[in-house]
């Protein structure tokens, strides 16, 4: 008998949102083992996945999904696992809505399953258990590389070459490691907790971790090639993009990756128990619309702030961040200037930040991303009176390791050069991968070319 | 972890720390700095390298009990361990044959400044060393200086020891002396570095001052040491901390160094009296 469609999705509970709006708690609370079998068995079980081709780390979706929906929790993970180091954060933070949930079947006539859910209550679930059961790994190689940043290319470099029987050691030059997701997601989004626990697990299968060591300056690029047989370069964020107005070096205005980092990695928000300070401003801009600018606004809510102000130059129907953190932070109070560009910021006579001068735009011809090109009206200036401006417009890729390794090539851009497929790079036995490679992207794009950089190393050192 | 094999005080206020950092000592030169982490709570400081011991692997800063971070740390002892001690961070301070060369330091860039001359007098330059201080109970180092200096010249703002002056006071010895620096070198806080461009300016020679901007990753990420230098955007942790002081935008650099000083004064009056 044919199955009866189901086409609406287990919601997943939430904070509700003028609770959560003061407090650094996570946001979504996670499906409980009664919504996980109701929304697995949802699943139509296609014959060909579709939503697979829409995963970058080509998980087995149906698989994983068909043992939630058995009960079998553990043959989920197991099944996670097979693909993806890093299910309890993937779970969280994977743009799924444009990935593998656009691609469900469900989706033209209802709503898609809730892929990024339910691959959340898996991981979430075997953190609850005892013990875990760990992947088994294949026969040593002998061979022995070295990953330089422990950000999501990393780990996902390192977790699958551990696997196939290499013998990785993982670089970090902050003291946490985990990259981004632990100075840059905020822990209303991604708990501090749960990056730690799945770098753990890395370590566990034998990965190897050297926190506090910069390549490119404390050894160089060479130095660590000579003691390897592989190198992965995966170094991530570097410099903060600013709008180069005047004023930008007021005190009050901040890169999103200096607020972010203050609250995040060095848990400012627990002040003055923690000693690294954060000021609690009342009026914060932030300028971007990314999930980082969604990620800085609500993070001055929580930070006590009246008012935080999301200033951004095209329209809401191009903001970048998902949908869901679009909805969240209208939810909890943030403040959306769409059509808004700032063009100078004033301070007072101590030189802190006072008030934004901005201009109106509309949306003429479409540039080259295919977006509508903002364009200035004339004599629209008007004046937001703000303490604090954020900017969240992007960065550079982080700049040591091309400073310090004269034979890497790299873009204009700094990025550095790889080949497409293999994502080696012109130097011999260095790979690299993540927002070093493309510029300031997502964590599943990255582990998705650490994927791609892992099968080509495993190529190499088995050959 | 990293070890700490001696912290004592050396003059009021200033402290001397000697850390295991046997990864960090290998590479470093003169002008570079590392980051410091106490551990869980703690905050990530910036601090110049004063001296090191290749072979020993031990790593010498002199710091200033200023804020909660140096407050917290002016109370570890030998045998003690810190969660972060990483670097050699920052671009080296150009050595070379130069001729001659003045080295001003004060406060803790009595001590910071030690590598640098040591570099400059190895290659071959004329070195004149200055001291400031306040007064002469807070001038330290003078032997270790000397060792390496072709002249020593102290400077007390109360004339305790020394000549009687300040930066300038230097300037005027030195014509006296008939002597013609071909570069400056500053270590030490704003104030000092902001002087010894002024008053060195005249002589139309770089005057290297390294800036102590407030950090957090030092590596390149968060932009909150960004600077102003030659009218372009620079951060101190990539692109510096040495910069030529006759570059650099004072004023701002001065408005951003103040950025938390109500928040460390907060905690360093509440590290558990109450403040009262």
């Amino acid at each position: 008998m044919a199955k009866k469609l189901n086409l609406n999705r287990v919601e997943m509970p939430k904070q509700a949102d003028f609770i959560r709006k003061r407090n650094f708690n996570e946001v979504a609370l996670g499906y409980t083992a009664d919504d996980a079998l109701a929304e697995a068995s949802r699943c139509l079980d296609c014959k060909k996945p579709l939503c697979v081709e829409g995963c970058p780390v080509e998980i087995d979706i149906p698989g994983f999904i068909r043992a939630i929906a058995a009960g079998d929790f553990a043959l989920a993970i197991k099944t996670l696992k097979k693909k993806n180091c890093l299910p309890a954060v993937c779970g969280r933070v994977c743009p799924q809505e444009e990935q593998c949930e656009i691609k469900c079947i469900l989706q033209n006539k209802g709503a898609p399953i809730a892929i990024g859910r339910l691959e959340r209550f898996a991981a979430d679930w075997e953190a609850e258990q005892a013990s875990i059961e760990l992947p088994s790994i294949k026969e040593k190689t002998g061979k022995r590389v070295a990953v330089i940043g422990s950000g999501p290319a990393g780990v996902t470099v390192a977790g699958d070459l551990t696997l196939l029987g290499h013998d990785v050691t993982m670089y970090e030059a902050l003291h946490e490691p985990g990259g981004v997701l632990t100075y840059g997601i905020p822990e209303f989004r991604l708990p501090a907790r749960v990056v730690t626990r799945e770098i753990e697990n890395l370590q566990k299968l034998g990965v190897k971790l050297i926190c506090n060591f910069v390549v490119g300056k404390t050894r160089s690029l060479q130095e660590i090639l000579d003691e390897f047989d592989a190198v992965f370069v995966g170094t991530g964020a570097g410099l903060p993009w600013f709008m180069m107005i005047p004023g930008e070096n007021l005190n009050g205005v901040y890169s999103a990756n200096e607020y972010l980092t203050r609250v995040n990695l060095m848990r400012g928000f627990e002040y003055p128990k923690t000693y690294t300070p954060v000021i609690r401003h009342k009026k914060v801009a932030v300028v971007g619309g990314g999930n980082v600018a969604m990620d800085c606004a609500r993070t001055a809510l929580r930070l006590g702030a009246e008012d935080a102000a999301i200033v951004y130059r095209r329209s809401e129907k191009e903001l970048p961040a998902r949908r869901e953190e679009y909805e969240n932070a209208v939810e909890e109070g943030v403040k959306f200037n769409f059509l808004t560009l700032p063009e100078k910021l004033y301070g007072n006579d101590e030189g802190w930040l006072k008030e934004i001068e901005c201009a109106r735009m509309e949306l003429g011809e479409p540039d080259a991303s295919g977006r509508r090109r903002p364009v200035r009206i004339d004599n629209s200036e008007f004046i937001m009176k703000m303490d604090a401006c954020i900017i969240a417009i992007g960065n550079s890729p982080n700049p040591i390791i091309p400073q310090t390794t004269p034979d890497l090539e790299v873009s204009k851009w700094g990025t550095i050069e790889v080949d497409e497929e293999t994502l080696k790079t012109s130097v011999d036995r260095v790979w690299a991968g993540g927002d070093i490679v493309t510029g300031a992207a997502t964590v599943i794009l990255a582990m998705g070319a650490g994927r791609k950089a892992a099968r080509s190393m495993h190529e190499y050192l088995t050959s | 972890m990293f070890k700490i094999i001696e912290r004592k005080s050396i003059v009021p206020n200033l402290h001397l720390l000697v850390v295991n950092a046997p990864d960090v000592v290998r590479k470093i030169q003169p002008g570079q700095f590392v980051i410091i982490h106490a551990g869980e709570g703690s905050e990530r400081i910036p601090l110049t390298a004063a001296d090191w011991d290749r072979e020993e692997g031990t790593l010498s800063i002199v710091f200033m009990e200023v804020g909660t971070s140096t407050n917290k740390l002016a109370g570890m002892h030998a045998g003690d361990e810190l969660q972060t001690v990483v670097g050699p961070l920052g671009v080296p301070i150009e050595i070379r044959k130069f001729g001659t060369v003045v080295c001003i330091g004060g406060c803790f860039g009595m001590g910071s400044i030690f590598p640098v001359v040591r570099a400059l007098k190895e290659s071959g330059n004329q070195v004149i060393t200055m001291l400031e201080g306040r007064s002469g109970y807070l001038l330290y180092w003078e032997d270790k200086l000397s060792e390496y200096s072709d002249k020593t010249i102290r400077l007390t703002r109360d004339g305790s020891y020394g000549y009687q002056g300040h930066v300038r006071k230097g300037v005027e010895i030195l014509r006296e002396l008939n002597i013609k620096p071909d570069r400056v070198f500053a270590n030490g806080c704003t104030t000092l570095s902001y002087l010894a461009t002024k008053e060195y300016e005249h002589y139309n020679v770089p005057v290297i001052v390294t800036l102590n901007t407030i950090m957090i990753d030092g590596t390149g990420m968060c932009g909150v040491c960004r600077c102003t230098v030659d009218g372009k955007m620079k951060f101190a942790c990539v692109d510096g901390p040495s910069f030529d002081g006759r570059l650099v935008d004072w004023e701002e650099l001065a408005a951003r160094r103040k950025q938390y000083i109500s928040e460390e004064a907060f905690l360093v009056h509440h590290s558990g009296c109450g403040g009262l």
